[in-house]
């Protein structure tokens, strides 16, 4: 069973001629199968975090380990951390003109699996992936992100999720900005993923409402550059009622 | 990470937008147009159109000691059926109608070529098959001066195909007739010791749209001249450019737009990439409206993807209005490194770093590679591009 560990990460960023440390000491370990929502106020970390498990290179590793079933993450470059099994889906996904997205997902389903999917079968395995985000046809044929409303990057992050099959599956804030349509259709690909079984999901998010549609198995409050309280589904009921108040003093001093 | 600096487009920072009542295109050159080389100082690389070239690998072509080699470069036309190849002499009258040439380098081309090539298609000939002139330096140096001519009505399209070695001064003419539609491209695919200096003129008839791509990859230095002026109304330019600069390179694309005509219109659109150690690029977008232009639309725009430290490029958009009365006018310039954030969304996705790389560059390119229309030269090109990045990598 795949296992991610982090231990004792520290992360700083060069930021005005000056070092800042963000992440200060996070703990965390997510195996297949498994949901964690990391809850936390704006700025305590928590993209930080994906961002530096994805392999970031604004970010610098000042101390910790991370590892995958024993590997070491944080040795291998962004690309190999993709191809182990670690799924970032961004909060802003980036644009880039003139590759379109179909090109763009035979070209990363070929890196991620080793071997070209085989033409016919990729083709239905695209398509009815994209019926199920209820994504039109011709979104294939755009370039990847161009143009593209804050839905339809957020489906197209989950159509990859959904086509590439990590291991650990590390969602930011992809329920930022999304209607409820959108967010319902976004949270049942990721329930699709998670009901397979093979996926550990590394939920991030500012805010309850995901939570509805996408059940965790844990919760962990994420304040001043560390997990500060760890619990079940019933934490963020709390975090729900009472918000991040207790959190943010307790974080700073702490 | 490398800081990405982008100048917006519109951003007039490194270009002008001026309202004039007499234009500084012609004013700033250090002489008039003519066809006598004797007419043109000896540049020394201060003058405004000289600045950015490095006058000492022009192997003579500036100051008159390049001497014609007589061989050295071969010229093969290949045309469907329908065309007129034609050499002629110097006192042929189709020679130098689209356009005089402007600096020295085109002058001496024009006063030293002995035969020149005209190929025409008479009017109403619409040509299936693409005109092909190869252009096969073998070392030589050479003067050339090429015309080619469309009847009323008639569509061709035509592909200069630059390859080898060799020390090249052209002038190059494009004459549309009423209604006509041509389409060139121009291809520098030089070896890398080649030097090409080379004024293109298109005079648009009547209603007539003339399609430019020059496509620029090798050699040592190159510097063109694409230009245009309309002879009748309802004229329609767009030109076109690609290039790849690499380590030592110059490569010079210095366009004029003259909408000297009523209800006109022209689209530039140039995108070069560089990478290496003194790769430098010029782009010089010159779009003139001229009092009696009214009704014109024109729209110019470079863009610069910089891939390695060490490259430089010079954009200088310019644009000037002696009229109020116009449809459209805008220019955009802006010179980016590459997106760290790109790659690392591509990478992050479990592509390669260098695939990542290719991703990128051949879709920076693509809409201009998308209208090039000929399979074959779209092939070589990619392959072009992917090739120039490997040796990178």
């Amino acid at each position: 069973m795949a296992t991610l560990e982090i231990r004792d990460l520290h992360v700083s960023v060069e930021a005005d001629n000056a070092t800042k440390e963000i992440l200060k000491g996070v703990d965390l370990t997510v195996k297949q199968g498994e949901t964690h929502a990391i809850m936390g106020p704006n700025g305590s970390g928590k993209s930080t975090l994906a961002y530096s498990l994805a392999g970031h290179p604004k970010y610098t590793i000042t101390g910790g380990t991370v590892t995958l079933d024993g590997e070491d993450v944080l040795e291998m470059s962004v690309d190999e951390r993709a191809r182990a099994g670690v799924f970032l889906a961004m909060q802003y996904p980036v644009e880039v003109p003139g590759v379109s997205v179909s090109n763009f997902l035979r070209t990363s389903a070929t890196a991620t699996r080793g071997e070209a999917p085989k033409l016919r079968t990729w083709v239905k395995e695209v398509k009815e992936a994209m019926e199920r985000l209820s994504m039109d046809p011709s979104f294939a044929e755009r370039n990847v992100n161009e143009g593209f409303s804050g839905g339809e990057k957020k489906r197209h992050e989950i159509l990859q999720l959904e086509l590439l099959k990590p291991k650990i599956a590390i969602l930011d804030e992809t329920d930022s900005g999304l209607d409820v349509d959108a967010l319902r259709i976004v949270s049942e690909g990721v329930n699709r993923v998670r009901e397979s079984g093979e996926v550990g999901t590394l939920l991030i998010t500012h805010y309850t409402r995901i939570l509805r549609y996408i059940k965790p198995d844990h919760v962990h409050v994420f304040a001043g550059g560390r997990i500060v309280e760890s619990g079940g589904p019933e934490l963020a009921d709390k975090l729900e009622s009472e918000g991040y108040v207790a959190y943010t003093k307790t974080g700073t001093s702490a | 990470m490398a800081e990405a600096q982008n100048i917006p487009a519109g951003s007039t920072t490194a270009g002008s937008i001026a309202v004039a009542a007499e234009s500084t295109v012609a004013t700033r050159m250090s002489a008039p147009p003519s066809f006598d080389v004797a007419d043109f100082p000896v540049p020394h690389g201060r003058e405004e159109e000289w600045r950015f070239t490095p006058l000492e690998r022009l192997r003579g072509l500036h100051d008159g000691t390049a001497v014609a080699t007589g061989d050295g470069l071969r010229v093969e036309v290949s045309a469907p059926e329908g065309v007129t190849t034609e050499t002629v002499g110097r006192d042929d009258a189709r020679l130098g109608r689209a356009g005089t040439p402007v600096d020295r380098v085109a002058a001496q081309a024009y006063s030293s070529f002995e035969k020149a090539s005209v190929i025409t298609v008479a009017k109403e000939t619409v040509l299936t098959e693409p005109i092909r002139i190869a252009v096969h330096g073998e070392g030589g140096t050479a003067f050339a001066h090429q015309v080619v001519e469309l009847g009323a009505f008639a569509e061709a399209v035509v592909v200069i195909d630059h390859t080898g070695d060799a020390v090249l001064a052209a002038n190059v003419d494009f004459v549309l007739g009423d209604g006509a539609k041509l389409t060139v491209v121009s291809i520098q695919d030089w070896a890398e010791k080649a030097v090409h200096v080379a004024q293109h003129n298109a005079l648009l008839g009547r209603d007539s749209s003339f399609k430019s791509v020059v496509v620029t990859f090798g050699g040592d230095v190159v510097r063109l001249h694409p230009r245009v002026s309309y002879a009748g109304t309802g004229g329609e330019a767009e030109l076109f450019g690609l290039y790849f600069t690499e380590r030592g390179q110059h490569q010079e694309h210095r366009l004029l737009v003259d909408h000297n005509t009523p209800h006109c219109k022209s689209n530039v659109a140039y995108k070069g990439a560089l990478q290496g150690e003194d790769a430098h690029a010029v782009w010089i977008g010159d779009v003139l409206i001229q009092a009696a232009a009214e009704g014109t639309d024109t729209y110019e725009m470079n863009r610069n993807l910089v891939l390695t430290d060490g490259a430089r490029v010079d954009s200088v958009p310019n644009l000037e209005i002696e009229t109020g009365e116009i449809a459209g006018a805008g220019h955009a310039s802006a010179t980016g490194r590459f997106d760290d954030e790109q790659l690392f969304y591509l990478m992050a996705r479990g592509i390669p770093e260098a695939e990542a790389r290719r991703l990128v560059v051949r879709g920076f390119f693509a809409e201009l590679v998308q209208q090039i229309g000929l399979p074959d030269v779209e092939e070589r090109l990619i392959a072009k591009i992917e090739a120039e990045l490997e040796a990178s990598l």
